[in-house]
């Protein structure tokens, strides 16, 4: 922030002139770096995100059958597979991260009361807790053989758990 | 295409003189970035909740998913994943011109790059995905 002066008393405001060759002062970092790294985050995720969710996109709307195929055997013959459930995991935590670190900017933006800003908050952070576990719950311990009929290989063997 | 900053005679005082950002590209990209991202902010909330519900039981899965295989669904499907493609593009952009040094040299032809891909990759989208959905 600059400040002003009204240096000839003229009415007309003018950014104040420092004395030359006075050193710049850097206002003091006030906590951390904490926003530059949300930046850097939104970034680097969103390049990661782009290649997961095309690939997701891809193989559950493109490929095959498309919309059409998915159905809780499509799912199981997806998670018994450790390459998917590794793909749907950390695809999981980035999107919800980026996410809400995309909407807090948002919150920030808009609500101008302090209490506003704080409740909605308090929401995206709640709402980011429930998917983040339970998404990570029902990848951990899903189980693809859940279906007595189900033909998958990792069920037939019996010596699925 | 008039871009100066420097109002001339011609345009006269009222004319305002900070319009290279604001009603043009890089400002409509930025609105249409934010509600893209929100849209998907809230669609990932719902299909993490529907999803979850594998873990019910089959038929639980089957009767939710089932719900959204009409029409309207479809539609309101391919929609999402425009909001998903335009995004990711968009951010792809953005990412450019904040780390390639010759990246706000080019945003405008950065933007317009993003809406031929965008095109180019949702046309056959939208023709393979409305055939599964209005076809079987
Ligand atoms: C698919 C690949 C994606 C890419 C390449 C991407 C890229 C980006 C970038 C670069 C930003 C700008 C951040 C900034 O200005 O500091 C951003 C913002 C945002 N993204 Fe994404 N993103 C992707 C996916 C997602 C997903 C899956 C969601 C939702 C869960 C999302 C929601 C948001 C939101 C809400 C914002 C904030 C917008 C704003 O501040 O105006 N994005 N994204």
């Amino acid at each position: 922030m600059s400040s002003s002066t009204d240096t000839q008393g003229t009415g007309a405001y003018a950014p104040a002139l420092e004395s030359p060759r006075s050193p710049y002062r850097r206002g003091k970092p006030t906590r951390s770096n904490w926003e530059l790294h949300g930046w850097l985050f939104m970034r680097m995720s969103g390049v990661l995100l782009l290649v997961m969710v095309f690939g997701h996109l891809w193989v559950n709307m493109v490929a095959g059958e498309g919309i059409n195929q998915v159905d809780w055997s499509f799912v199981a013959g997806k998670w018994s597979s450790p390459f998917w459930q590794t793909w749907d995991l950390i695809m999981l935590w980035l999107a919800q991260l980026h996410g809400t670190n995309g909407v807090r900017t948002i919150i920030n933006d808009y609500a101008e009361r302090d209490a506003t800003r704080f409740w909605l908050k308090m929401a995206l952070y709640t709402a980011t807790l429930v998917v983040l576990v339970l998404g990570t719950l029902v990848i951990f311990t899903f189980d693809p053989c859940m279906d007595p009929a189900s033909t998958l290989e990792v069920c037939r063997t019996g010596s699925a758990g | 295409m008039a871009t100066s900053l420097t109002p001339t005679a011609k345009d006269g005082p009222k004319r305002p003189v900070g319009t290279l950002y604001r009603g043009r590209e890089g400002m409509w990209s930025w609105v249409a970035h934010r509600i893209s991202g929100v849209a998907i902010f809230f669609f990932l909330f719902v299909h993490v909740l529907d999803t979850a519900t594998v873990r019910i039981s089959p038929e639980a899965y089957d009767a939710v998913i089932g719900q959204y295989k009409n029409p309207v669904m479809g539609v309101g499907e391919l929609g999402l994943v425009g909001a998903v493609v335009f995004h990711a593009l968009n951010g792809i952009r953005i990412i450019l011109v904040d780390f390639w040094s010759k990246g706000t040299q080019h945003q405008r032809k950065l933007f317009w790059g993003v809406v031929v891909l965008f095109t180019l990759m949702m046309v056959p989208f939208a023709i393979r995905h409305l055939t599964f959905v209005f076809g079987h």
